[in-house]
C-alpha cells in the first residue's frame, strides 16, 4: 500500500529525439524502410521460361523492407506502447481477460499440429481429429449438450452459425415465411442484433425488469407465431444470472421458437452450471474468453457452438464422425440436413489445441475453481466499492462481473470516460465503458480468477482514490487524463471526418490535413 | 492450482468482506435444477508434464509436412516463416493485448494495423484495406454482401475456378439471407466463358486468380463487362505470395479484392487460424466490413492511430451494421505484416519467382511422364494434373511412400466427374530431391 502520492513528472524536460528514456517514438515502416532492402535471403531461382500467361507484374509494388535487426527494433519498440494482460489487470467486463498460459503456445506450435495441412489425407491427420474430438467432448460435457459445431472462427461467427441452424430448422418445419422475428434484450451485445439482421430477421426488443433481468412474463408477452428465436446472454451483460431462464426457455419452446444463448459470460458458470440444463438450443463458447486463448490485439478467436438435439441435424459441415478406430471428417452437406458451410477448412485448430491444453491442465475441478474464483473476485470488488460507486440494480450478488453506473459521478464534472482515462495514468486499462446500453455511463468490471488478492486490493484502492478525487472536485486529474500514456486523448472526430486509412508515398501529415 | 493465485486464506478473507459464508451463496440466483450435482465424465487437473505428454502423443499421430515431400495447396500453402516473426508475435504486448479500443495504450497494435492495411492495399493495388477478416472464404462472403448493399441487387455470379469451399460458404450465407447465387460449372481446364453470363441482374461476379486449379486469369475484360452491366468485380486471391509476381487485381479493374493471407507469416495450422484480406476502392469504404485503423492526432498534436469509422460496426450500429464481425484475426495479421516487412518488395519478388520456378521444374519433370497431363497453360506455383486413374487412391498410396502429393479434386468436388484430377502445389520449401521423390513415387504407383 502507498502512504504518499507518487511525484508528478509532468514538467519533465524535452529531448532531442522526442524519446523519454525507455518510452521511445517509432516511425512508420514506410518512413524508415527502403524499397531495395530485404531481411530475408531468398535462394536464387534459375532462369526458366515463365508460364505466367502474360500476367507478370509490370509495376513495382511500392513495399519497403527492413533488415532483420531493424525489423526487430521496429516491432519491439511498437510492442512497448501496448498494455497487455501479462503486464497488468484488464477489468474488462464481458471480455474475460484471464491469463494466457504459455504452455498452450508451446503445444500449438508442435510440428504435428502447426505443420499439418487441412487437406492432407485424413489417414495422416488422425491426431488432429482426435484433438477436435476431445475438445468437443469437454465442451459438450460442460454444457450438457449432444452436438457441436467446431468450425466458427469467433463468437460472432458462432452466433451466425447458431442462428443459421435455427433458421434452417424452422424452414424444415415449413414455417420459414412465418417466423421472421428474433427477441433480443436491449442489454445484448451488438453482435446479437447484427447477426439477426444479416439473416433477414427483424429484431423485437424485450424489456428488462427494474432489477436488470429478463422476466418470463415479458418474454411470453413478446412471443408469438412470428417469433423464430430468443437470443439471451446468461449470465447477462449486467453480470446477473437470469433467474427465470428455465421458464423463458420453456416459454420459447412452447411457442415454437428456439433459444440461442450468447456464451460470452460462460466463465461465471463453467463447471458449476450447464446451459443445456437451462434449455438452450445453441450456445457459442468464446475460446478466447473462457478458455484462455490469447486475444492477440483483436483475434484470432474461436467460437464453437454447442447444439441441442433439436438442432443437431442442421449442424454445418465439416463435422467429425467416428468409424471404429478411425475418425472421419464429413465435409459435404449432400445427403445430410446440414445447413452448409461456415468457412473453408475445419476451424481454428490452433485455438483448439490451446483450449484443450487449458482444459487438460485445469481438469473438471480446476474449471469449476476458476469459475468460483472469478465470481468471488467480482463480488469482492463489488463489496469494496459499493459505498463509493453506485450499482444500477441495487447492491446484490453479481456473477463474474460487476456493473456500476455513473449516478455517483453526478455533479462532479467527471464522466465515465474521464474516469476511465484517469485509470490509464494509474497503470490500468479501463473497464468496459458504456456497455450495456441499458445503464447510463455503464462501467462493467470483470477481474477474472487470474488476479491475486494483492492485485485486487491495489485495484480497488486505486478506484477508491480516484472516486475520492472526483468527489473532492479535482476534475483536472480526469479531464486532462491520460497524461502519462504514450499518447494523450486522440481526436476521434478528426479520424472519422477525414479518414486516413493508409500511408501514401509523397504525403506528409500536414499535406493530408488540408 | 498453478493458474489460480488465490489461496484458501485469501478466499476466506474475501468472503468475509463480501459478507457471505461461502461462494455457493453467490450463485443463489441460479435455479437449483441448473447447478451441477453429479460428477462429470471429465478428468481432474494435470501437471504441465502430463499435459505435454498427452498432447505430444496426439501430435505424433499426424504426418507433419516437414516429414514428407510436400505438395499440398488448394488454398493453404507451406512457406518458410523467418524465426523473427514467431518470436515477435509472442511478445506479451502483442500476444496478450486486447482489441485497441483505448488508443492511448494501444499504439503498438494500432500502428501495426495501419501498416498492415497499407501493405495489403499496396499488394492488391487497391486504395484501402481493412484490419483483417477471419479468413479468405468469409472475406469473400462478406464482399458479396457488400456488393448487395452497394448495387441494390442481390445476385452473385461465381466463377468455376473459385475454391469450392469458398463457393459453399458464399452459397450458405446467400441461401440463409435469401440472396441468389449463380454457379459456373467447375472449370478445371480454365476455359469458361464468364463474360457471356454477366448481365444487369448481378450485384457481383466473383473470380479467383490464380484459381483453385492454378490457372491465371486476366481480370481486365471481366471487369469491363461487369462495369458495363452495373455489377462489381470481386477478385479472390488464395495464395498471397502470388501478388509478388503477378499483375495485381486492382490494376485489372477489381472493385473489391479479398484473399487469404496465411501464406505470409502464418503456419498451416491444419486450417486455422488464418487471416482474411479485404481491400476496396476509397468510395466504398463506408460499406466495408471489419475494423479500420486510421490516423489522427492526440491532445498534444502528436500523430496517433485510432480505430475509426466505427459507425459501420456492430458495437455502434447493432442491427444496421455492415457485418456482425467483432474479433477478427489481429495476431495473424501482425505475423503477415512482420514477414512482409522482412521481405520487402525485393524479397517478395524473389520469393514469388522461386515459387514459380519450382513449379515449372516439377512441370517439366512431369511432362516426361507419358500417362499424366498438366491442364494448365499458365500457373503461379500450383497446377492440375490429369492422371490415368483415381487421384484420391493415388494420393493415399503416395502418402505411404512419404510423398504428400497434392489435393485430389474429388475431395473438394465429389461426384463432379473430376476424380482423375490432382492439384499439385510447389513452394520455396520444395527441393530437387522432393521433386524427384514425387516423380519416382508417382511412376511406382501408376
Amino acid at each position: 500500500m502507498l502512504d504518499r502520492p507518487v511525484q508528478n513528472h509532468d514538467e519533465a524536460p524535452g529531448t532531442f529525439t522526442g524519446n523519454r528514456g525507455l518510452d521511445q517514438e517509432e516511425p512508420l515502416l514506410f518512413e524508415i524502410g527502403r524499397l531495395e532492402t530485404t531481411g530475408v535471403d531468398v535462394d536464387d531461382a534459375p532462369d526458366v521460361t515463365p508460364r505466367l500467361g502474360g500476367l507478370e507484374r509490370k509495376t513495382p509494388i511500392g513495399l519497403p523492407g527492413l533488415s532483420e535487426p531493424e525489423t526487430m527494433r521496429h516491432y519491439v519498440r511498437l510492442s512497448r506502447r501496448n498494455y497487455s494482460i501479462d503486464a497488468g489487470l484488464y477489468p474488462l467486463g464481458s471480455c474475460t481477460m484471464k491469463h494466457n498460459p504459455r504452455g498452450n503456445e508451446k503445444m500449438a506450435r508442435l510440428d504435428g499440429f502447426a505443420d499439418v495441412h487441412p487437406l492432407q489425407p485424413v489417414s495422416t491427420v488422425q491426431g488432429a481429429l482426435a484433438v477436435m474430438e476431445q475438445l468437443a467432448h469437454w465442451l459438450m460435457t460442460l454444457t450438457n449438450t449432444h452436438a457441436i459445431a467446431l468450425s466458427p472462427k469467433a463468437g460472432a461467427h458462432g452466433e451466425l452459425c447458431g442462428m443459421m441452424a435455427i433458421k434452417s430448422a424452422i424452414a424444415a418445419r415449413g414455417e420459414g415465411a412465418a417466423r421472421t422475428v428474433v427477441l433480443i434484450p436491449q442489454s445484448a451485445h451488438g453482435t446479437n442484433p447484427a447477426t439477426a439482421a444479416l439473416l433477414g430477421f427483424s429484431v423485437r426488443v424485450v424489456p428488462a425488469a427494474a432489477d436488470g433481468t429478463v422476466r418470463a412474463e415479458a418474454v411470453r408477452a413478446a412471443l408469438g407465431p412470428d417469433v423464430a428465436a430468443i437470443m439471451l446472454t446468461n449470465p447477462n451483460t449486467c453480470g446477473l444470472f437470469e433467474r427465470e431462464i428455465v421458464e423463458i426457455a420453456d416459454a420459447a419452446h412452447e411457442a415454437g421458437a428456439y433459444f440461442y444463448c450468447d456464451g460470452a459470460n460462460f466463465n461465471a458458470i463453467a463447471g458449476v452450471a450447464r446451459p443445456g440444463d437451462f434449455g438452450v438450443d445453441a450456445m457459442h463458447i468464446n475460446l478466447h474468453k473462457t478458455f484462455s486463448t490469447p486475444h492477440g490485439g483483436g483475434g484470432p478467436g474461436a467460437g464453437p457452438v454447442v447444439l441441442s438435439q433439436r438442432l443437431a441435424p442442421f449442424a454445418p459441415v465439416p463435422f467429425l464422425r467416428r468409424d471404429g478406430e478411425r475418425l472421419e471428417l464429413v465435409e459435404h452437406a449432400e445427403g445430410t440436413q446440414s445447413f452448409g458451410r461456415m468457412t473453408a477448412f475445419h476451424g481454428q485448430m490452433g485455438m483448439f489445441v490451446r483450449a484443450l491444453a487449458y482444459l487438460l491442465a485445469h481438469g473438471v475441478d480446476g474449471v469449476a475453481q476458476a469459475s468460483r474464483d472469478a465470481v468471488l473476485a467480482a463480488n469482492y470488488v463489488r463489496a469494496a466499492l459499493r459505498d463509493v460507486m453506485t450499482q444500477p440494480f441495487g447492491d446484490r450478488p453479481c456473477m463474474h462481473e460487476v456493473l456500476f453506473d455513473d449516478a455517483w459521478l453526478k455533479g462532479t464534472g467527471v464522466s465515465t470516460l474521464d474516469f476511465a482515462k484517469a485509470m490509464i495514468d494509474e497503470g490500468y486499462h479501463p473497464m468496459t465503458m458504456y456497455f450495456p446500453l441499458v445503464v447510463h455511463g455503464a462501467m462493467l468490471i470483470e477481474p477474472t480468477e487470474s488476479e491475486s488478492k494483492a492485485s485486487l486490493d491495489l485495484f480497488v484502492a486505486t478506484l477508491r482514490d480516484l472516486a475520492r478525487s472526483a468527489r473532492e472536485g479535482d476534475t483536472k486529474r480526469f479531464t486532462d487524463a491520460p497524461r502519462l500514456a504514450p499518447r494523450r486523448r486522440v481526436d476521434e472526430t478528426l479520424a472519422a471526418r477525414k479518414p486516413v486509412l493508409r500511408w501514401r508515398a509523397g504525403e506528409t501529415a500536414s499535406s493530408r490535413a488540408t | 492450482m498453478r493458474y489460480h493465485p488465490l489461496s484458501d486464506a485469501d478466499r476466506q478473507a474475501m468472503l468475509a468482506t463480501i459478507g457471505v459464508a461461502d461462494v455457493a451463496a453467490l450463485y443463489s440466483d441460479a435455479p437449483a435444477s441448473t447447478l451441477i450435482r453429479e460428477p462429470l465424465d471429465l478428468p481432474r487437473h494435470k501437471s504441465e508434464i502430463e499435459v505435454e505428454r498427452h498432447l505430444k502423443q496426439l501430435a505424433a499421430r499426424n504426418m507433419a509436412a516437414g516429414d514428407a515431400a510436400f505438395f499440398v495447396g488448394a488454398g493453404a500453402y507451406r512457406h518458410h516463416v523467418p524465426a523473427s516473426v514467431d518470436h515477435l508475435i509472442q511478445r506479451s504486448e502483442f500476444l496478450t493485448s486486447y482489441t485497441p479500443y483505448q488508443p492511448e495504450i494501444s499504439q503498438g497494435t494500432l500502428q501495426t494495423l495501419f501498416e498492415f492495411q497499407t501493405q495489403v492495399a499496396l499488394l492488391t493495388a487497391m486504395e484501402v484495406a481493412n484490419a483483417s477478416m477471419y479468413d479468405g472464404s468469409t472475406a469473400t462472403a462478406e464482399a458479396v454482401l457488400m456488393t448487395h448493399r452497394l448495387t441494390g441487387r442481390r445476385r452473385a455470379l461465381l466463377s468455376g475456378g473459385l475454391h469450392p469451399q469458398y463457393a459453399e460458404v458464399v452459397r450458405t450465407i446467400s441461401r440463409l439471407a435469401e440472396d441468389a447465387v449463380v454457379d459456373m460449372p467447375p472449370d478445371a481446364s480454365g476455359v469458361e466463358d464468364l463474360i457471356a453470363r454477366i448481365d444487369d441482374s448481378l450485384s457481383c461476379v466473383v473470380v479467383q486468380t490464380p484459381d483453385v486449379f492454378g490457372h491465371l486469369r486476366d481480370l481486365t475484360p471481366i471487369a469491363e463487362a461487369c462495369h458495363r452491366h452495373g455489377a462489381l468485380l470481386i477478385a479472390v486471391v488464395t495464395e498471397a505470395v502470388s501478388l509478388g509476381l503477378l499483375t495485381p487485381p486492382g490494376d485489372m479493374g477489381a472493385d473489391i479484392v479479398v484473399g487469404e493471407g496465411q501464406s505470409i507469416g502464418n503456419a498451416l495450422n491444419f486450417g486455422g487460424p488464418y487471416v482474411g484480406l479485404f481491400a476496396t476502392r476509397q468510395e466504398f469504404v463506408r460499406q466495408m466490413p471489419g475494423r479500420l485503423a486510421g490516423e489522427s492526432v492526440d491532445a498534444d498534436g502528436r500523430r496517433a492511430f485510432v480505430l475509426t469509422l466505427s459507425t459501420r460496426e456492430q458495437h455502434i450500429r447493432r442491427d444496421k451494421a455492415t457485418s456482425n464481425i467483432c474479433t477478427n484475426s489481429g495476431l495473424c495479421a501482425l505475423a503477415f505484416s512482420i514477414h512482409l516487412t522482412l521481405l520487402g518488395q525485393a524479397g517478395l519478388t524473389r520469393l514469388a519467382r522461386l515459387n514459380h520456378v519450382n513449379a515449372v521444374a516439377l512441370a517439366e519433370l512431369l511432362e516426361r511422364v507419358p500417362s499424366v497431363e498438366i491442364l494448365n497453360k499458365s500457373f503461379f506455383n500450383e497446377f492440375t494434373l490429369r492422371l490415368p486413374g483415381d487421384a484420391a487412391a493415388l494420393v493415399e498410396k503416395m502418402a505411404a511412400k512419404g510423398v504428400l502429393a497434392g489435393v485430389p479434386v474429388s475431395r473438394l468436388l465429389p461426384g463432379a466427374g473430376l476424380d482423375d484430377l490432382l492439384i499439385v502445389a510447389n513452394t520455396e520449401t520444395n527441393t530437387p530431391d522432393d521433386r524427384a521423390a514425387f516423380v519416382a513415387a508417382l511412376k511406382d504407383t501408376l
